[in-house]
């Protein structure tokens, strides 16, 4: 049976790690290489790097970042920041990206997923969604943002959901902006909103701050995987402690240890 | 084992491969040259993509020939994912296309009524004993990317099984030749692990 996957997921300016972490056994606690495999070495299933250095030098620090990943893990790891367009994207899975993520540059020119899709395969097309609730009564509806939020684009964040799968999109990330810090959990009414709309692996992101968080997400909304990053980066859980919870309340998961 | 050779056929990034065998050998070579298929120690055939593709590309490099040559004679044989694929007679992917033919079956699209391609890690039961598995529990998960499933005709021929909707050979050997459907270069250490058993 197909586990379900915890996806740790590091923010990373101009080649180092935003956030602080606990690992007390690397040498340098802003490498996201060295943190990387710190997490592998815990039983991370994949990782998530988001590039957020300036938009103008991007291009060319998530290719390197992508290129000094590929050289030390042996997870399957998926890179996103600053892609525009598909030569952008083919230079960061040459240089050893599994998956990339897109979301900005796919709603601004949907195209560029079936494009990719089609060129590199689905499983390698990762479509990220930041969404906002919008509307709560008489039924919950959510929009889509860009460039880290900041930006309103009309769109519903569900129908964005399922036509990026119709395109090609091989997995969905979702982000919901609400709960996204709060650390009172995952939104639960969106991610099922998305999980049950489109026939994609759907990854839950924003709002893990405990463990029992991980476990609703997947069983009240069928979540596919969890992302989460301060949980674990600031070492009140670890990835193995966060499985064994997860494995004990019935959830199929790969325990290392 | 000196000297492995890892297959370039232009079917994806083999640098992950060429890094898992680095940490397990001292020689690791990637090439699409025949000649270092020949005076390699062991074969290594990774690849992702279309199946069809794949043996037109290993033709026109004269490889195909090379393969099939140096694995009935005896040399050690890893195929990964699609390196799987290709070492059955035929497979059904967007039209029929001939494969290596070195083990007898075929190459169907996964029969399950879940979402496809199966990606994700997966566990993997073990079927006979054998090498590649020392050190690695039976039931251990590996990472899977794929869409086809191979059919072996004979089933002393099936390593490891596993479950996605149905049951399916999720990896084959047979005397020099061995090959897995999941990606043991993306399965952190146990998927070292198998790596080592193979190069040593």
């Amino acid at each position: 049976m197909l586990s379900k996957r915890i996806i740790p997921c590091l923010d990373v300016r101009n080649g180092r790690v935003v956030k602080g972490i606990r690992f007390l056994d690397i040498r340098d606690a802003g490498d996201p290489v060295e943190m990387a495999s710190a997490y592998d070495h815990e039983g991370a299933d994949e990782l998530v790097f988001l590039d957020i250095t300036a938009s103008h030098e991007r291009r060319q620090t998530v290719v390197e970042l992508a290129r000094r990943c590929a050289e030390e893990l042996f997870i399957p790891f998926t890179i996103g920041g600053g892609m525009r367009d598909e030569s952008d994207i083919r230079k960061v899975l040459k240089a050893g990206a599994d998956k990339i993520a897109i979301n900005s540059a796919a709603l601004e020119n949907p195209g560029v997923i079936g494009r990719c899709s089609k060129r590199f395969g689905a499983q390698c097309i990762v479509v990220a969604i930041d969404a906002k609730l919008v509307q709560a009564e008489p039924e919950k509806k959510w929009e889509a943002f860009v460039h880290g939020g900041r930006i309103a684009t009309g769109c519903d964040a569900v129908q964005w959901a399922i036509e990026a799968a119709g395109r090609g999109a091989g997995e969905i990330l979702l982000t919901s902006m609400d709960t996204d810090g709060t650390k009172q959990g995952y939104d639960i009414d969106l991610t099922r909103a998305v999980t049950t709309a489109v026939n994609v692996p759907v990854i839950a992101s924003g709002g893990a701050g405990n463990l029992d968080h991980l476990v609703e997400v997947v069983k009240k909304a069928n979540a596919d995987a969890v992302l989460a990053a301060s949980i674990f980066h600031y070492g009140t859980y670890s990835i193995a402690q966060a499985k064994e919870h997860m494995a004990a309340a019935g959830i199929p998961m790969r325990l290392t240890k | 084992m000196d000297l492995i050779v890892i297959i370039d056929y232009g079917m994806g990034n083999l640098r992950s491969v060429e890094k898992a065998l680095e940490k397990a050998s001292r020689q690791v070579m990637v090439s699409h040259n025949q000649g270092d298929v020949r005076a390699a120690d062991a074969i290594v055939l990774p690849g992702v993509g279309a199946f069809g593709d794949a043996m037109v590309r290993l033709k026109r490099l004269g490889l195909d020939a090379a393969i099939k040559e140096e694995v009935t004679a005896g040399k050690p044989f890893l195929g990964i994912c699609l390196g799987l694929a290709l070492l059955f007679e035929e497979s059904d992917e967007h039209g029929v296309h001939e494969g290596l033919g070195l083990l007898p079956g075929r190459v169907e699209l996964l029969p399950t009524n879940l979402k496809i391609p199966h990606i994700g890690w997966n566990r993997v039961s073990v079927q006979k004993e054998s090498r590649l598995f020392d050190g690695v529990p039976n039931g251990s998960f590996f990472y899977f990317v794929h869409s086809y499933a191979v059919v072996p005709k004979i089933d002393s021929d099936v390593l490891c099984r596993t479950e996605y909707g149905c049951e399916f050979a999720s990896g084959v050997e047979r005397d020099n030749i061995a090959a897995v459907q999941f990606h043991p270069e993306k399965s952190s250490s146990l998927g070292l692990r198998m790596l080592e058993n193979f190069v040593s």
